[in-house]
């Protein structure tokens, strides 16, 4: 930390210690972070105390910045599939998804509705994860392990799932342009229907071990509260926003992938704070879990991918064998196929909110210029005002109730 | 959910408000695009938010594309906003000069555009007047230049194992 900062910081406790009655007239300086326990990720919080009341917070993030910014520039478009795996890893399926059809959009592919199901349930499955870690981690810093360890077999299943789709577990690179690289196997339609009748029963025990305990409520009802105004103010989206008792869900709003289809409700709080966004996220998962459904009993059959050579790999078979199938493995591998010029905004909900892709094409191999809009990077700069006046604990609450992912927040 | 409002419609009641200031109406993938002059950007984002009809006001994406052959406008400082209300998306383009990246913060406006800009600022250079504090964030303090702007290649230039020669790129 550079001096600098430091002589801030002192400004500012002379500042507070003037205007403030303080507790014994002292104030101290906390590091929460880079790498504390509370953090779960690497970023840093500087807090000022006075006792265990939190008077000031002074975040430092970019400890994992990757560049991927600019990295996206210099790759070829299949190829950035994978930096986007890296981004909320928790939920990786879900950006994979959300920047195949960004580019399914720019490229004019429309896909089939059998694409759209498969990916409903993929990003679905993708989300229960993302709200579960977040949910048993609140658990965790709550005192409560047993939770979290309960629902750790649950995702341990979901990512063998996603291992039968695509070979890998947590970036998964899921997603093709045009579709999935194969279909559903006997096995992973298996696993999914152990998976739907086991994980309601397992995820009700953990619901009723929190949901309506006395200590759970005392410690996370009042902590970290956001008013929706400023929760609007500080662009905040998915459930921190839904906590705030705002309904905006890019599912509902403009609806991608046909989740028009799907019979679902978009819950909200009322407070903006700990237990509301510990309950959006519960009952979310449950909305979920019966979109998998309608999406199992209502899939269509058909292909599993568009009918695209220019972007979409062909089978190796056909690449040994025939001298088209060849050439576009080729073009596709090299990062040779012409892509149409274009200015692009696609927005999907990610497990934290609005994930967005803004992407400039200028017609040339890569892109000219992409922007990932990261919600956890946008709503994580509300924690100082969010967690002013309370204490330690519920600062450390606040934050695992954001789920802040490093990896989103620095890029 | 479909847009309560079309781009025609926004865009007549932004060109009667402010005239020439306006660009011209152009929608690429259905989403209005305006390119506005950067002295003006935070008097337009300002009117669209408080217009009662209008209502745009959620600060969805705010950054900063480089064209360096553009002389003069090599910045553009791209603003995305969204009308949650009547469902509508709009996105302005205010270009300004490498020479003097100046273009007013709207952080009075939005406390989210806080760190957008400040991650502008970081990558591309651009000056926010009016900011609380237009410091890095992402990179090192003291990184002394702005990387994402285009004339630092990420790749070793001197690479030869990619000569465009080989791949009919010439």
């Amino acid at each position: 930390m550079s001096n600098e900062i430091n002589e801030n910081i002192k400004e500012e406790h002379d500042l507070i210690l003037s205007s403030h009655e303080t507790i014994d007239g002292d104030l101290a300086t906390l590091n929460l972070g880079p790498t504390h326990p509370a953090t779960h990720g690497i970023f840093e919080n500087i807090l000022t105390i006075d006792g265990e009341k939190i008077l000031d917070a002074v975040q430092t993030v970019g400890y994992i910045h990757r560049a991927f910014e600019k990295l996206a520039e210099r790759r070829p478009y299949n190829q950035i599939t994978t930096l986007t795996d890296r981004l909320n890893y928790c939920s990786s399926p879900i950006n994979n998804i959300g920047w195949c059809m960004t580019m399914e959009k720019l490229i004019g592919c429309k896909v089939p509705k059998r694409v759209d199901y498969m990916r409903v349930i993929i990003m679905e499955l993708a989300r229960i994860n993302d709200h579960l870690i977040c949910n048993s981690v609140i658990g965790v810093d709550t005192g409560a392990l047993t939770g979290f360890t309960y629902l750790f077999q649950q995702r341990e299943a979901i990512y063998e799932l996603f291992e039968e789709v695509c070979g890998a577990r947590l970036t998964t690179n899921m997603c093709r342009i045009g579709g999935f690289e194969r279909d559903f196997s006997e096995t992973f339609n298996k696993k999914l229907d152990k998976f739907l009748i086991e994980f309601p029963k397992i995820f009700n025990e953990f619901d009723s071990l929190l949901s309506r305990n006395r200590i759970f409520m005392d410690r996370t009802i009042g902590s970290g509260p956001i008013s929706a105004e400023r929760a609007l103010e500080y662009s905040f989206s998915g459930p921190n926003l839904r906590a705030a008792g705002v309904d905006y869900d890019v599912r509902v709003m403009n609806p991608y992938c046909s989740y028009e289809d799907f019979d679902f409700i978009v819950p909200v709080g009322s407070n903006g704070d700990t237990y509301d966004r510990f309950q959006v996220r519960q009952e979310e998962i449950r909305q979920s879990l019966s979109i998998i459904k309608q999406a199992l009993a209502k899939m269509p059959e058909g292909p599993f991918h568009a009918d695209v050579p220019e972007f979409y790999l062909p089978s190796k078979q056909d690449v040994y064998e025939k001298m088209e199938a060849l050439i576009y493995h080729f073009k596709i591998v090299m990062g040779e196929t012409p892509v149409p010029v274009g200015e692009i905004y696609n927005a999907v909900e990610g497990g934290n909110g609005e994930l967005g892709f803004y992407l400039i094409s200028d017609g040339g191999r890569t892109p000219y210029r992409l922007q990932f809009r990261r919600p956890c990077f946008i709503y994580y700069q509300a924690y100082p005002e969010m967690i002013k006046g309370q204490t330690i604990s519920d600062a450390v609450l606040t934050l695992s109730s954001m789920n802040v992912i490093a990896g989103e927040l620095d890029a | 959910m479909a847009s309560n409002l079309t781009n025609e419609e926004v865009y007549g009641k932004l060109k009667d408000t402010f005239g020439d200031k306006i660009g011209e109406l152009t929608a690429p993938f259905d989403l209005l695009t305006i390119e506005v002059p950067s002295n003006d950007a935070h008097a337009i984002i300002e009117w669209l938010k408080k217009d009662e009809q209008l209502q745009v006001s959620y600060l969805t994406l705010l950054g900063a594309v480089h064209y360096p052959e553009d002389n003069g406008r090599e910045i553009a400082v791209v603003y995305h906003l969204h009308s949650l209300v009547n469902n509508f998306r709009i996105r302005l383009k205010a270009f300004i000069s490498l020479a003097t990246p100046v273009i007013p913060s709207i952080t009075n406006l939005y406390a989210g555009a806080n760190w957008m800009e400040r991650e502008t600022f970081d990558f591309y250079g651009v000056l926010f007047e009016g900011h609380p504090n237009l410091t890095r964030i992402l990179n090192e303090d003291s990184m002394d230049y702005f990387p994402m702007r285009k004339e630092f290649q990420l790749e070793d230039a001197t690479r030869d194992d990619k000569d465009d020669r080989f791949f009919g790129r010439e």
